[in-house]
């Protein structure tokens, strides 16, 4: 085939939730290019899963299956899908941008002598020249345009929230079985279970106001001055991913792609920069409120509401505001 | 234990960024840099290897003239030698992950390390790439986001984040190639003795080898579209906080 072929992640017969907003964009590429869209799925046992793809618009679903590659290990991965993409011939392999995938893809690519064009966030397939896919650079400050340029098959991997994985266009397709060659020997990792620190106590995806504060912070000891302000507002309290490293907070408050997702009313971001890593995680929110110094800090683009300037101003006073408002 | 630390020097995190004329890139003349985050974690998951199973720590980096003073800085935090990897600038942007991967790979070779670490992605490009295609080239085993990192017998027994809270561990053999995800340990400051001690340290300067050309190019960079119309409050404190009450009680209706 030429085309688009997606390589969707499930663990265990259940999918990552990413994979399908890498269908969706996978599909809206290939039908702007006018070729063809297939969906592969690898596993030890996948046939059920690649069954549930019948139903969408797809060329084919590939099946790609072999004991040897659950758990997943990057050799056993890099090795079917090498073998797969050879024998299927995509013009552009599509992944979702999971963690998994920034294990294995580059390597992926480095087989094919090519550069995985990582967490994509848009995909401008008309242009001349072939497509341009935007990607973010300086923690979101700024966006660049890449182009594939060494002839296929492109490797490409979409961010997590870019593209809507409801938007999977229905059809109809057929399930091709893909036999994987793969020897114990090839596998030079040995992975455990994996397992959780601590069972979660918070769970911010159900706070209706999120309070969230960052590096701007400074230390510690300010760390009140937010809590105040989220104890006014009756919100939780998160953080995005320095604080919690830090050990200011719990890391089971932090919001981002390595710790919770969330959708709230509000989210009003304290100090927080707004990093790609932090977005991913909060860009479903409602309303968004930020309070910030630097004028062109990422957090800025997702806001409604901006204030920039000291924070350690600014949210005592607005504690001081709410408590007021609330009587 | 013999670890080599590849090292990224990028813009620091509050540089105003501006936008070169051509749009190619980023304006570099008055830019401050300073040791990519990961790589600092990466660097200090390294020294505490040494500290608790012996060897040596080697300090990579890849770049201009300028990237020595971040060289000099690892030194100074503990690593026995430097290593640069002598690139202009422009040159370096002439080179895609790949291209850059085997630059360091040469230079890596000679060295024959038990174990290289770097940072999982950069503050600048932010690719997440060239750790894991680096250990494509070597041929040698890797693990990426890794939070801590043990010796074994065998080899390394690490701990991997996975999404949403999730880790686990897995044994490798060495050589092996780890990327370190940022927060695992605490950092260390450079001590006077350690600035001292850094002047007598050995860097090494090679020259890279011609760029091969691209399988991917950065054709222009730009000031991202705002996702949403946001509306800028201004005023005094006093006057922010009363604004914001307003859209909390009327827009965001939470109060």
């Amino acid at each position: 085939m030429s085309g688009v072929l997606v390589v969707l992640e499930q663990h265990g017969g259940v999918w990552n939730r990413m994979s399908f907003e890498a269908l969706a964009a996978g599909q809206k590429m290939a039908a702007a290019l006018g070729v063809g869209c297939s969906a592969a799925v690898l596993g030890a046992s996948v046939s059920g899963l690649a069954q549930e793809l019948t139903g969408k618009k797809l060329e084919k679903v590939y099946a790609a299956e072999h004991a040897l590659i659950e758990p997943y290990t990057a050799d056993a991965t890099v090795t079917a899908l090498e073998q797969l993409v050879k024998q299927v011939g995509p013009d552009f392999v599509l992944f979702p941008h999971t963690y998994q995938v920034r294990d294995f893809a580059p390597a992926l690519a480095t087989r094919f002598k090519q550069v995985l064009v990582s967490d994509v966030i848009a995909i401008h397939a008309e242009v001349e020249g072939g497509p341009v896919f935007v990607r973010q650079l300086l923690q979101g400050k700024l966006n660049a345009d890449y182009r594939m340029t060494a002839g296929g098959p492109g490797f490409l991997s979409v961010q997590a929230g870019t593209f809507r994985g409801d938007a999977v266009e229905a059809g109809s397709a057929a399930v091709e079985a893909f036999a994987v060659t793969l020897d114990a020997a090839q596998i030079r990792n040995k992975p455990g279970e994996p397992f959780r620190e601590s069972a979660q106590t918070v769970d911010l995806s159900s706070a209706p106001v999120i309070v969230s504060v960052g590096r701007g912070i400074g230390e510690q000891e300010n760390i009140p001055l937010v809590q105040e302000l989220a104890d006014a507002l009756g919100a939780e309290l998160a953080a995005s991913r320095p604080i919690c490293d830090n050990g200011w907070l719990p890391m089971e408050r932090q919001v981002g792609s390595s710790g919770q997702t969330v959708s709230p009313k509000l989210y009003l971001a304290v100090g927080i920069s707004g990093a790609i890593q932090h977005l991913v995680g909060m860009k479903g929110s409602k309303a968004v409120i930020a309070i910030n110094k630097d004028e062109n800090a990422p957090i800025f683009e997702v806001a409604d509401f901006g204030v920039v300037g000291d924070m350690f101003e600014i949210v005592p006073e607005l504690t001081k505001a709410v408590l007021a408002a609330k009587g | 234990m013999k670890i080599i630390v590849a090292i990224k020097q990028v813009p620091e995190r509050d540089a105003q960024i501006r936008v070169a004329p051509e749009s190619t890139w980023i304006e570099e003349d008055d830019l401050a840099y300073t040791i990519n985050e990961p790589d600092a974690y990466a660097l200090e998951e390294a020294l505490q290897l040494k500290e608790k199973n012996g060897g040596e720590v080697i300090v990579l980096s890849a770049g201009p003239e300028r990237v020595t003073s971040t060289l000099r800085e690892a030194l100074a935090k503990g690593a026995d030698r430097a290593i640069h990897v002598e690139v202009e600038a422009a040159d370096l942007l002439g080179r895609d992950t790949l291209g850059i991967a085997a630059m360091l790979a040469e230079a890596i070779r000679a060295e024959s390390p038990d174990l290289i670490l770097t940072g999982l992605q950069s503050d600048d490009l932010g690719l997440g790439q060239t750790g894991v295609v680096l250990a494509e080239l070597l041929g040698i085993p890797h693990a990426t986001i890794i939070m801590q990192v043990d010796k074994t017998d065998a080899g390394l027994r690490v701990k991997r984040e996975l999404e949403d809270g999730w880790f686990q561990h897995v044994e490798m053999p060495l050589p092996a190639l780890l990327t370190i995800q940022s927060g695992g340990n605490k950092l260390r400051y450079a001590t006077l003795m350690g600035i001292k001690k850094a002047k007598t340290k050995e860097t090494k300067t090679v020259a890279a080898a011609g760029a091969t050309g691209q399988a991917v190019t950065l054709e222009r960079v730009y000031l991202p579209e705002k996702q949403k119309k946001t509306e800028m409050l201004t005023g005094t404190p006093t006057e922010i906080a009363a604004q914001l009450v307003e859209k909390l009680k009327f827009d965001v209706r939470v109060l």
